[in-house]
């Protein structure tokens, strides 16, 4: 049963020995240049599923990856019962204080996983499923290792760009919950959250 | 320019209106497209960027994080020894190119980079033909357009998308973003090829919104503002949904 059409691929939901789980399967982009497109989603199948499981190690919870396959390019990986992170805080149900003290565990992932040499690529509140009391992160397809301040500051700086345009109701208070529990798992947060104001400073604002 | 509007401004006894460059581009395209709402991908030698409106505002979903796309392509046609403007000129020798170079494909998030694919077909130039290094060139960079297109497009979901710039001429990256538009039921626009680039008339026409608006300057506070994003300006005429 097919859950899902995303613009990076599909999610069905099936079920392995009684065990619901997800089908995540990279469909061609008719846009893209058929060598160009094959390669691409080979490379993110593989990505995703090795960043998945490199990130439950470092503390981080993600669906389990169950199997990989290279031919229909998908994943099949653990279902995750709950919702984004970005569904919740539109309701606008949450108290201030479950708000802040979501988004400062948020901060406190990212820094594990920046830690330990992984960038996400794609930090938004939809990719961040809240269920049991933990946050699951998902979506690592466009992700990778790299333990370069430069790659870790647009990783968060993606973060910061999701929330500015998604929640700008509560940034300010929200992104700077993020931040504090960034610095409290990420001995080197200073120097990426440095990083990631000069990329915004960089220029690329300006209109010419 | 400034110096320019003021002295008209005086000369005219006319009131001096500010224009945001960037909204003018999507303002010219949706007046002669005939769009209310679209997701805009505006495409030039100064920015490359994906925004749509929201809430009283024209919200940037995706950026480049270093080169604007028009400006890689003049930088690699230069290279190229090829000359200025380098885009119409890369477009004509890829439609000869057939053998698909690799090169750096960056997309992160939304947002994308195009200094390593610079950096890489210009390592190229030499033991690869001009025109497939053109051809692969283009076919990297649209299809990292399109592909955040295509994003902001499932996030915002608005019915039509509007390719507004310079680079918005090609007619590879129209082909791309039409396909994009298509296959998420959104219709597809193009601003007309004389008023794709930079043009006085984009420039008169927001300046038209923001009078009626009732924004006006006053000439001592009037100078230019070469940081002034998009996302700051009110915009109080798009039927936007009101989620």
């Amino acid at each position: 049963m097919i859950i899902k059409k995303g613009a990076e691929a599909h999610l069905f939901l099936d079920f392995i020995s009684g065990k619901k789980v997800i089908v995540k399967e990279r469909k061609p982009k008719l846009y893209r240049i058929k060598e160009l497109d094959d390669n691409l989603r080979k490379q993110r199948v593989v990505r995703e599923a090795r960043l998945l499981h490199s990130a439950k190690k470092a503390g981080v919870p993600t669906p389990t990856v169950y199997l990989i396959n290279l031919e229909s390019t998908s994943i099949i990986m653990d279902y995750i019962d709950g919702k984004t992170l970005s569904d919740l805080i539109k309701e606008r149900k949450l108290s201030r204080e479950e708000l802040v003290g979501l988004l400062r565990e948020v901060g406190k992932l990212i820094g594990r996983l920046h830690k330990e040499g992984i960038v996400h690529g794609d930090l938004t509140t939809s990719n961040m499923i809240v269920s049991g009391g933990k946050i699951f992160f998902i979506d690592f397809g466009l992700g990778d290792f790299s333990r370069n301040v430069e790659d870790l500051g647009v990783d968060l700086h993606l973060m910061k760009r999701a929330m500015e345009s998604s929640h700008y109701d509560v940034f300010e208070e929200g992104f700077s919950a993020v931040l504090q529990g960034y610095r409290e798992t990420f001995e080197e947060a200073n120097e990426v959250i440095e990083k990631m104001w000069e990329i915004e400073r960089r220029g690329r604002y300006w209109e010419r | 320019m400034a110096t320019a509007a003021r002295a008209l401004s005086l000369a005219l006894n006319v009131p001096l209106v500010g224009v945001n460059h960037c909204l003018a581009h999507i303002e010219i395209g949706r007046l002669t497209e005939n769009v209310e709402d679209p997701l805009t991908l505006y495409v030039s030698g100064g920015n490359t960027l994906v925004a749509a409106y929201e809430k009283g505002r024209y919200r940037i979903f995706g950026e480049t994080l270093d080169l604007a796309i028009g400006n890689m392509l003049d930088m690699f046609a230069r290279a190229l020894g090829l000359r200025h403007p380098g885009g119409p000129k890369i477009e004509e020798l890829a439609y000869k190119g057939s053998v698909f170079v690799s090169l750096p494909y960056v997309v992160k998030g939304m947002d994308l980079s195009y200094s390593g694919v610079y950096t890489a077909a210009v390592g190229k130039i030499g033991s690869c033909k001009a025109e497939d290094l053109c051809y692969s060139v283009q076919e990297v960079c649209f299809s990292m357009l399109a592909e955040v297109t295509e994003r902001a497009l499932a996030h915002t979901r608005k019915d039509s998308v509007l390719l507004t710039g310079g680079v918005g001429r090609n007619r590879r990256l129209q082909e791309m973003i039409r396909v994009v538009a298509e296959e998420h039921g959104a219709s597809f626009h193009v601003v007309p090829p004389q008023l794709a680039g930079d043009n006085g008339a984009m420039i008169a026409w927001a300046g038209i919104l923001e009078y009626i608006s009732g924004r006006t300057l006053m000439m001592e506070e009037s100078y230019v503002k070469p940081k002034w994003r998009l996302d700051e300006v009110q915009v109080s005429w798009v039927k936007g949904e009101t989620s």
